[in-house]
Parts: C-alpha cells; structure tokens; sequence
C-alpha cells in the first residue's frame, strides 16, 4: 500500500462531487462523460445540446492543461503501453459505455449517488471485469 | 444558451480538477486499484466514495428544488430495467478499462499532461461508440 494517497483522493473525489452537483443544480443534468462523447456523435441531438457538451468536454481538458501548469510533476512515471493496446483499450471503453449507457462518471458517481440500481450493477460489473483484466494481465503471464 | 454554455464549462472544469488532483488522471494509479491481488493501492476507493458522498448529500438539497436554475425541468434517466445491454455494455467497458487505466473523464482531462496516449484512446473510444450505434441500428431494423 505504498502508493496510497487517501488525502488528495478524498479531496479530489469531492471536487469531482462538487461538479457534479453543480452541473445538476445549473443544467439539472447527470454529468456522465460518455454520455457527453456519445450526443456528440448523435443526429438526434440538437446543435443548442451540443454545443454544452461539447463545453463540459472543454472544461475538463482545460483543467488538466491548467492544473499541469501549476503542478507540473504528474506527466511523468507512466507505464508504457503500447498504442495498439490503447487502440483496443479505448474501442472497448466506447463500445462498452456506449451499449451500458455510461461509465465511471455516470453510474458510478452519479448514478450511485441517486440510488439507481442499474448504475449500482454496472459499477460492480466494471469494477469486476476492469480487475479480472488486470488480473489475467499482470499475475498469468 | 450562453449561460449553459458555461456552467457546463465551469462544472467540467471543477471535476477534471478532481480527477487531476486525485491523480485519476495516472493510468498506473487506477491499474494498481484494480490490482487487487498485486501491489493494491485503494485510492480510487476514497475518490469514488468521497465523490459519492458529496454528490448524494447535494443532490439532496438539489432536488427539493422544483427546477434547475437554468433549466426548466431536471433531465434525469428514466430507464429502470436491468438488461443484457446494461450488463454486457460495463462488462465490456471494464475490460478496456483494466487494459488501459483510462475511462472517458480522466481521458480527456489527461490530454493536457501527455498528449498522445490520451489522445490515441479518445479517438478510439469515439470509433467504438460509432461501431456500437452502427451495430444497434442493425440490430433494430431486423
């Protein structure tokens, strides 16, 4: 448990509530990032619904430039993997949020936190095949 | 419109700083939460339950509230039911995600510290939601 970091990890994770919270009070939305990606592909979603997801998605880009800016020491220590892992990786990420209608943003803030059961059966099922995953990737080879 | 605009904006804003600062951002920081059996790190735990906890007890505030401030109505998902599309869906996002450490949030938020990966896994995550939608529409119109 060395790399354990309670402190910011409960400060981020309230921050990540506290946007949460605020995009329901002002746009009485879910804040669920796939979502988001997902109307943004859509036909059927109108240019005005496009134009604020597109803006949520802007915002959290712009939080990592600025906040990498002020704490530069993150980029760093990342584990290589290779772009056709990322390539599969990412096509089952969307793939998979797009079919379970969400991710760790939409079930598994904002879903839990309204008591729904589908996001409680789609957090406990990602979180299980995400650590079978790296089970079968770090332990059987 | 405007005012939407930015409040989206600004929530983004607020919640890609929690990513960054609980370092959801760092793919080998949710591969080690996921590595149970391994050099386990629970961070991702207190993020989670931190970010549930606020959200519940603001949500309840929320809603006692008749209508959002800049919106008519809360849009909220009217489904219940738990189906093979919901099951199948986050088995397989699970998968993606314990090969890779990024889910679509910390993604986006990661493009400003190291832009290639995150880079390679939005365009990658946004050609697997276009194959899912090609693969539905199939699928209905039989």
């Amino acid at each position: 448990m060395e790399n354990f970091t309670p402190y910011s990890a409960l400060f981020g994770g309230i921050l990540i509530g506290l946007g949460a919270s605020l995009f329901m009070l002002l746009n009485g939305r879910i804040a669920g990032i796939s979502g988001f990606l997902k109307g943004l592909l859509s036909n059927s979603t109108t240019a005005a619904d496009k134009s604020w997801r597109a803006a949520f998605i802007i915002g959290l880009v712009l939080s990592g430039l600025v906040y990498q800016a002020f704490v530069p020491t993150q980029g760093s220590a990342i584990e290589n993997t290779p772009p056709i892992i990322l390539i599969i990786g990412g096509l089952l990420v969307g793939f998979g949020t797009a079919m379970g209608s969400g991710c760790t943003s939409g079930h598994g803030v904002c879903g839990l936190s309204r008591f729904s059961l589908r996001s409680l059966v789609a957090t406990v099922i990602f979180l299980s095949s995400g650590i079978a995953t790296v089970y079968v990737l770090r332990h059987l080879n | 419109m405007m005012k939407q605009i930015l409040a989206a904006l600004v929530s983004g804003f607020i919640l890609g700083l929690g990513l960054m600062v609980s370092q959801m951002t760092n793919p080998n920081k949710v591969l080690n939460f996921l590595d149970v059996t391994g050099q386990w790190d629970p961070s991702l735990l207190l993020v989670l339950g931190g970010a549930v906890v606020t959200t519940t007890l603001l949500y309840r505030k929320i809603f006692t509230i008749a209508t959002p401030v800049l919106e008519s109505q809360f849009y909220l998902p009217e489904t219940t039911v738990i189906d093979r599309a919901l099951i199948l869906g986050a088995l397989l996002f699970g998968i993606g995600w314990g090969l890779i450490g990024y889910c679509p949030g910390p993604a986006l938020a990661s493009l400003g510290v190291r832009f290639y990966d995150p880079l390679i896994v939005i365009v990658a995550i946004l050609f697997g939601m276009m194959g899912y939608r090609l693969l539905s529409c199939k699928t209905i119109v039989k």
